[in-house]
């Protein structure tokens, strides 16, 4: 799979490569038992430390999404959860896509709609949780 | 994780005359990590390699590489056996046997005298030979300096597999945005004293920049809690920038009736030139 890391997102790098392995194993394009490229030829293909390579693969390993096997790198592993994430993520899109159409229509500019989302995501979540 | 340092150092200091190079560093490097080393010119950044290769005596404080004493020459060379340095100007020496069978190995023209190696060749010899140690940790003052782009992603490409086999990699760098890749950890020092002392994860998810508006702007003085670095107003704007904390800068300006509340995540390059501007 193709990787995109960004250093401007304010997210560490582990993270990324976690959200966007986790993406991939929602929209298919990983399928279960597929093989991902072991820590250093990642690190090396990606030119970033291993250590965000490893930190990302142990923390999916922990949430069941990937299998590490020694000597044999890392394998997927998609579980009937994983596919109901798929689910919920097309629910978000649709609430996603009329929350901007009414605030469109409340005369905001795609521009200010686009900080405002990328600021309240800056929020950690249990402030969100708190408010 | 609790592991042993590999580099730790207690008040390390430097004078030359009345000027201080290094003023009473407290660095901790951990082992199988790369760590970013970043400064001005003459913040003391290779003094400080110096004196951890004993090659420059401490004018006072105390350290130790690999759990050996900087100062003590028996443990010093016990551990220049397993730290290998690639100094800034890359000078090199070697056997022309050896020399040969490198170029050979690594498709570099072998017929070359080493004057006519381009910058990056050099570069490449140079890390080569100091990894022929097979060493435990790997020392480079200013690696990347000169060196085209092509150039720096090979040499980074090696850092990366270098510490796949668990080599402890500590480099001084002005090139932030490779830094902003490859580094587990960073230490900022500026005028011989160490700033900042972080994972980059720590700093990527901590330092915020809050930019504010008020219909009539609050003292700043109701911004200055922990954490909050720097604060500019400029008319009913406000700009915060804050380490750690942003939440608390937000919740306060909440308060205090902000009709504009902007979180924006800080780039290394802006916190280190927030971080020595600070100094």
């Amino acid at each position: 799979m193709f990787f995109k890391l960004t250093t401007t997102t304010g997210q560490p790098l582990y993270l990324q490569l976690m959200q966007q392995i986790r993406h991939a194993a929602e929209t298919g394009a990983l399928q279960d038992g597929d093989q991902l490229p072991g820590i250093r030829t990642l690190a090396e293909e990606l030119v970033v430390s291993p250590n965000t390579v490893a930190k990302a693969y142990s923390e999916l390993e922990h949430d069941g999404l990937l299998e590490l096997r020694q000597g044999s790198g890392a394998f997927v592993c998609v579980k009937r959860r994983t596919r109901s994430l798929a689910d919920h993520v097309q629910v978000a899109r649709r609430r996603l896509r009329d929350l901007v159409e009414r605030l469109r229509e409340d005369g905001l500019l795609d521009e200010e709609i686009r900080r405002a989302f990328e600021a309240e995501l800056l929020y950690p979540a249990e402030t969100v949780r708190k408010q | 994780m609790t592991s042993t340092p590999v580099i730790q150092t207690r008040d390390l200091t430097k004078s030359y005359g009345s000027a201080a190079a290094v003023r009473g560093l407290n660095l901790s490097v951990e082992p199988n990590c790369i760590t970013a080393f970043l400064g001005q010119n003459g913040a003391g950044k290779s003094t400080t390699i110096k004196m951890l290769l004993g090659l420059v005596r401490p004018s006072s404080g105390e350290g130790t590489v690999l759990g050996m004493r900087i100062t003590d020459a028996e443990e010093n060379r016990e551990m220049r056996r397993k730290v290998a340095y690639v100094a800034e100007n890359k000078p090199l020496y070697w056997r022309a046997d050896i020399a040969s069978k490198l170029l050979n190995e690594y498709k570099l023209p072998p017929q070359r005298k080493v004057k006519s190696l381009s910058k990056g060749m050099r570069t490449k010899l140079a890390l080569l030979l100091a990894l022929a140690r097979r060493p435990e940790l790997l020392i480079l003052d200013e690696p990347s300096e000169g060196l085209d782009p092509v150039g720096i992603e090979h040499l980074l490409q090696m850092l990366v597999a270098l510490a796949a086999d668990g080599v402890t990699i500590f480099f001084s760098s002005h090139q932030i945005a490779e830094v902003e890749r490859v580094a587990d950890h960073i230490c900022i020092l500026d005028n011989g004293r160490l700033l900042v002392n972080a994972s980059l994860d720590e700093l990527r998810q901590s330092y915020r920049r809050i930019d504010l508006v008020f219909p009539v702007p609050p003292p700043e003085r109701e911004f200055q809690i922990v954490g909050v670095e720097r604060i500019e107003s400029k008319g009913h704007e406000m700009r915060v920038f804050a380490s750690k904390n942003a939440e608390a800068v937000v919740e306060r300006a909440h308060n205090l009736n902000a009709v504009s509340v902007e979180v924006a995540p800080v780039a290394l390059r802006e916190i280190f030139l927030e971080t020595v501007k600070e100094n």
